[in-house]
C-alpha cells in the first residue's frame, strides 16, 4: 500500500546506495535512550563475558591492553537516522572471544543503568563488532554510551548497547529491553526490521 | 550476571503487554490549524487504527510523484481507542517533512502511518496499571506533544494521581496546547502546570526570561522523596541536562524515563 501525497515533492533525488530503505542522512549524532544517562568512572569500569562454564572479566586497563582495531563503518538508528562513514577505535567481539569456550549460541548484552539487548553470537563475529570506546578521535562521549559500547554496526543501532557492561551467554533468543518495548528481534537496516 | 534493575526495567515495559501492535496504516487529514508560529496540529483519520496508548509514536510517510518516499517519526498527543489520530509538527528550519506538514499540508490529503510505536514512554491511569506514584511531566518545547497526551489521559480517566507538568518553552507565543493545557488545571483531577520562557516572558511575569536552572527545576517537580515518575522529553541537551540534575536530586533513574528529539 502506497499512495502519491499531494504536494509533497521530497528534497533529495542523489539518494546514496549506502543508505538503507527509510533512512535519512545526517551530520549531527542523535541520542536514543529510554532515561538517565549513567555515570561510569573508567577506574569502576568492567567487562564480563559469562557462559555456561564460567566468568571472562577485563577491568579497563587489561581492556586497553588487548589489540585495538580502527573501524570506519555506516550506522543506522531504527528513528530514521544514518550515518556514513563513521570512525570508531575498540576491541573487536573476535579477540575478546578467543579463549572463550561456550556451546550457547545467543548473546544478551548489559549495560550500566541496566538496560539489555539480544544478538545472536555468529551476529557478533567474525570482523562484525566491536566494544568501541572512541569515536571520531576521542573518548566516546557519556550520552552516546561512553566509556564504552557495543558497536554492530549491521544491525539497527539499538544493538550497539551504550554503557555495556557484559555479554551473557543464552541457549536461545530471548527479548532485551528494547525488543520487549516494541522493537524488533533482530534488526536488520536492510530488511527494515524495525518493529515487532 | 543477575542484575536487579535490569529485570525490575523489564517489567516495566512488559506492563503494557495490552499495547495494540504497530502497522502500516492509510491516513487522511481531517483538519490543520497552525499551534504556534512555527508549529502546526494535525488531525488524522486513520483507517484501522487499533488506537493507541498516551506517549506513543508514529511513523509518517510522504511519497512524491516519482516514487521518492521520506519518513519520520512524531509523538502522538492523542490517546484512547479512537481512530482520529493528533499530532502536532514542529518545523525543522533545514526539515526535509516537518516544512509539508507544517505549512502545506491541508484537509483531504493523504498519508501513511505506521504505529502505534514504543511501548516504555507510555502513561496509563492508575485504574489499569495499580500504581498510584505520583507523575511529573518535564517539557522542552515540542516535546511537550506526548506528555500533553497523558495530562489528557489522565483527566479524561478522572485519575487521583497527583500530575505535573513543568514546561520551558520560548516565549507565550510558542506554548502548544495552551487552552487545553489551562483547562487541564481546572478539572476535578488537576494538572499542575509550571511554565518557564528563556526568551521573553508574559508581561508582569514574576521572572526573568532565561534557561531553567537546577534551583528553579528544584523548586517546580514533585521532590524525590515522594518518589515521582518522571516523563522527561525535548532536545537531547535538554534532557540530558535534566536527567542529570533530576538524579542529583535523589530521583532514582529508574523512574526516570526519557524521550529525545533529534535529526531531521
Amino acid at each position: 500500500m502506497s499512495f502519491i501525497t499531494r504536494g509533497f515533492s521530497g528534497r533529495s533525488r542523489d539518494r546514496d546506495d549506502r543508505l538503507p530503505p527509510g533512512q535519512t542522512l545526517v551530520s549531527d549524532f542523535p541520542v536514543l535512550s529510554a532515561g538517565p544517562t549513567p555515570e561510569v568512572e573508567t577506574e569502576d569500569w568492567e567487562f564480563t563475558i559469562r557462559t555456561e562454564s564460567g566468568v571472562h572479566r577485563w577491568n579497563w586497563d587489561e581492556f586497553m591492553a588487548l589489540k585495538i582495531d580502527d573501524v570506519d563503518t555506516d550506522i543506522h538508528c531504527v528513528t530514521h537516522w544514518s550515518k556514513l562513514g563513521t570512525r570508531w577505535r575498540g576491541v573487536s567481539l573476535d579477540t575478546l572471544f578467543e579463549n572463550v569456550e561456550t556451546e550457547q549460541d545467543y548473546v544478551m548484552a548489559h549495560s550500566y543503568g541496566g538496560y539489555t539487548t539480544n544478538v545472536p553470537l555468529d551476529e557478533l563475529l567474525d570482523g562484525k563488532s566491536w566494544v568501541a570506546f572512541e569515536f571520531d578521535g576521542e573518548p566516546l562521549d557519556p550520552e552516546h554510551g561512553g566509556p564504552a559500547r557495543l558497536l554492530v554496526p549491521h544491525l539497527y543501532f539499538w544493538k550497539s548497547a551504550k554503557w555495556v557492561r557484559g555479554l551473557v551467554m543464552m541457549d536461545q533468543d530471548e527479548p532485551g529491553f528494547w525488543e520487549q518495548n516494541g522493537y524488533h528481534i533482530h534488526g536488520d537496516p536492510w530488511k527494515e526490521e524495525r518493529y515487532w | 550476571m543477575s542484575d536487579a534493575t535490569t529485570s525490575q526495567v523489564m517489567a516495566l515495559g512488559a506492563a503494557l503487554e495490552s499495547v495494540p501492535r504497530s502497522g502500516w496504516h492509510g491516513a487522511t487529514v481531517a483538519a490543520v490549524h497552525r499551534e504556534t508560529p512555527n508549529a502546526s496540529r494535525l488531525e488524522l483519520d486513520v483507517d484501522g487504527w487499533p488506537g493507541n496508548a498516551a506517549g506513543q509514536h508514529l511513523d509518517v510517510r510522504l511519497t512524491a510523484p516519482d516514487g521518492y518516499t521520506a519518513t519520520r517519526s512524531y509523538s502522538i498527543a492523542s490517546s484512547g481507542s479512537s481512530t482520529r489520530v493528533v499530532l502536532a509538527v514542529d518545523k525543522l528550519p533545514d526539515g526535509e517533512v516537518s516544512p509539508y506538514l507544517v505549512d502545506e499540508v491541508r484537509a483531504g490529503d493523504m498519508l501513511e502511518v505506521h504505529g502505534p510505536l514504543g511501548a516504555f514512554f507510555v502513561w496509563a491511569p492508575a485504574g489499569q496499571t495499580g500504581d498510584h506514584r505520583p507523575v511529573q511531566l518535564i517539557a522542552g518545547g515540542s516535546g511537550v506533544v506526548p506528555l500533553f497526551a497523558m495530562a489528557q489521559a489522565h483527566a479524561d480517566a478522572d485519575d487521583s494521581t497527583p500530575f505535573r507538568l513543568l514546561y520551558s518553552v520560548r516565549t507565550p507565543d510558542d506554548v502548544y496546547f495552551s487552552d487545553e493545557l489551562r483547562g487541564l488545571a481546572d478539572t476535578s483531577a488537576p494538572l499542575r502546570l509550571d511554565l518557564v520562557y528563556t526568551r521573553r516572558t508574559p508581561e508582569g511575569w514574576p521572572t526573568a526570561a532565561g534557561r531553567i536552572t537546577r534551583e528553579a527545576l528544584e523548586a517546580a517537580v514533585i521532590p524525590a522523596a515522594d518518589r515521582p515518575r518522571v516523563y522527561v522529553c525535548g532536545s537531547t541537551g535538554f534532557v540530558e541536562l535534566v536527567a542529570d540534575w533530576l538524579v542529583g536530586l535523589g530521583h532514582d533513574p529508574r523512574s526516570i524515563r526519557t524521550e529525545r528529539y533529534g535529526g531531521t
